[in-house]
């Protein structure tokens, strides 16, 4: 099994990359339709600005057989903004779609608390997680960012707060998503990548 | 449940291994860059700043290369810079893997270099340094390795960075830097209160107390030191259970 990272020309790629590689993992970076529409398992990493992945998903004609794959049950990840890509929308770029694959739309957090939600924070499990697997209940996560999934919908499977509780694990079948970077978060990081690859086999 | 305080120690280079100075001068080698980043991400530091102070233009693409290698040793987030003048400066570093790129002088001369990396980047990646000296009442914004006052308020320019589009603020007291009294609380309290970013305080760190003290009082979302734990006058480890007894939440290491 390999892993396919969508390369939409963001930053943390090289960061992904190498935390598959320390877990013995497969992977290859892509940008054509082709490739992913033959994945045996994809990743969307995501950093940046939610206009500037959705505008370079459409660009480069990702954006259906992303959505195909997805719905054909290939196994997906997706990381940070590759979370909040999988709803509707985002108050963060109104004037763009998202893959609309989840119910409801991504919010602002609310600004009485500092912005960005950067570091380290802690999950609210709020039921059983394959990604959560094995990892201790009070473990720390990096996020980097200020929009969120703040309704919880059926497929949150852990929440975290910041001014707002929002989604930060989200499992749906195939679909994975996560709103910190487990790229960056250290050994529970690792284990997270590693229950998706686990899944993913 | 909530974000924990930061540790984060500093790298500066001179584009290839990692140097130190007293207020900004009398710089003496202080290790291999490579080395310090994996013991840093073993001893549980939340995050690593990796600098060229050196900043000159032939020398860079001996620093990308050591951020390439730096980044390879790290499971935590990578913030690089020093002498970053253009976007393209900051599409460089982040292609070697860091995870925010850390605007200083350039952007004093050319704000609109904050906007620039901001949206091409996000702002959660863009981190504008400031070395700040006390002025009287107030803060002066210094530039050119702290050496140069740019007769800007520091809290005035804190605010407008972040409107431009910096994500966080690194802070660095000038007075304070590598005298090991103790952050500046009243500064950084300043500073954190006029933004609405996270701010990071830098500059003359010693103590664990010197560290209860800047997240307390000076309200700081994480702290940054250099040759504290570089000399093992401090261990990380030790510094956050210190803090964690103290009632400051970190992230304890497993």
């Amino acid at each position: 099994m390999k892993v396919t990272i969508l390369d939409y020309g963001g930053g943390n790629v090289p960061s992904v990359e190498r935390a598959l590689q320390r877990l013995g993992a497969e992977s290859h970076r892509s940008d054509s339709p082709e490739c992913i529409s033959k994945a045996d398992a994809l990743l969307l990493p995501g950093v940046g600005h939610y206009a500037a992945l959705v505008r370079a998903l459409d660009e480069k004609y990702l954006r259906a057989p992303l959505v195909e794959a997805i719905h054909r049950g290939v196994p997906f990840l997706g990381i940070c903004l590759g979370l909040q890509v999988l709803f509707k929308s985002s108050e963060e770029a109104a004037q763009v779609q998202g893959l609309n694959i989840l119910p409801g739309i991504v919010s602002a957090l609310p600004s009485h608390v500092k912005l960005p939600h950067m570091g380290w924070n802690q999950l609210e499990k709020k039921c059983e997680s394959s990604l959560l697997e094995g990892i201790d209940p009070g473990s720390y996560f990096y996020f980097a960012h200020s929009y969120a999934a703040l309704d919880s919908n059926g497929s949150t499977v852990a929440t975290c707060s910041h001014g707002a509780e929002f989604s930060a694990v989200i499992e749906q079948k195939n679909i994975y998503a996560v709103q910190f970077h487990p790229e960056k978060s250290g050994d529970p990081g690792a284990r997270v990548l590693q229950n998706f690859l686990r899944r993913s086999a | 449940m909530s974000l924990a305080h930061r540790i984060i120690p500093c790298l500066d280079t001179d584009g290839e291994r990692v140097v130190k100075g007293v207020n900004f001068v009398g710089l003496r080698d202080a290790g291999d860059p490579i080395a310090l980043a994996a013991r840093y991400n073993a001893e549980g530091a939340d995050e690593l700043v990796v600098l060229d102070i050196a900043a000159s233009r032939d020398r860079r693409p001996t620093f990308l290369e050591t951020i390439r290698r730096v980044a390879a040793e790290l499971a935590i987030p990578l913030t690089a810079g020093g002498g970053i003048r253009t976007l393209e400066d900051g599409r460089a570093v982040v292609r070697a893997g860091a995870d925010k790129v850390t605007v200083n002088t350039a952007a004093v001369e050319r704000p609109e270099l904050i906007s620039e990396l901001s949206r091409e980047f996000g702002a959660q990646a863009v981190v504008l340094a400031i070395d700040a000296k006390r002025a009287g009442a107030h803060w002066d914004v210094m530039v050119r390795g702290g050496r140069e006052s740019a007769s800007l308020d520091a809290v005035k320019w804190a605010q407008i960075g972040v409107a431009a589009g910096a994500g966080e603020i690194l802070l660095t007291s000038v007075d304070r830097d590598g005298t090991q009294i103790g952050f500046d609380v009243m500064l950084t309290a300043a500073i954190s209160k006029a933004v609405t970013v996270p701010v990071i305080a830098s500059g003359g760190a010693k103590s664990p107390e010197h560290f209860v003290e800047i997240f307390l009082q000076g309200t700081a979302d994480a702290a940054l030191a250099a040759s504290i734990f570089h000399d093992d006058v401090q261990s990380i480890r030790a510094l956050k259970e210190f803090l964690a007894a103290r009632g400051v939440e970190v992230r304890l290491p497993c």
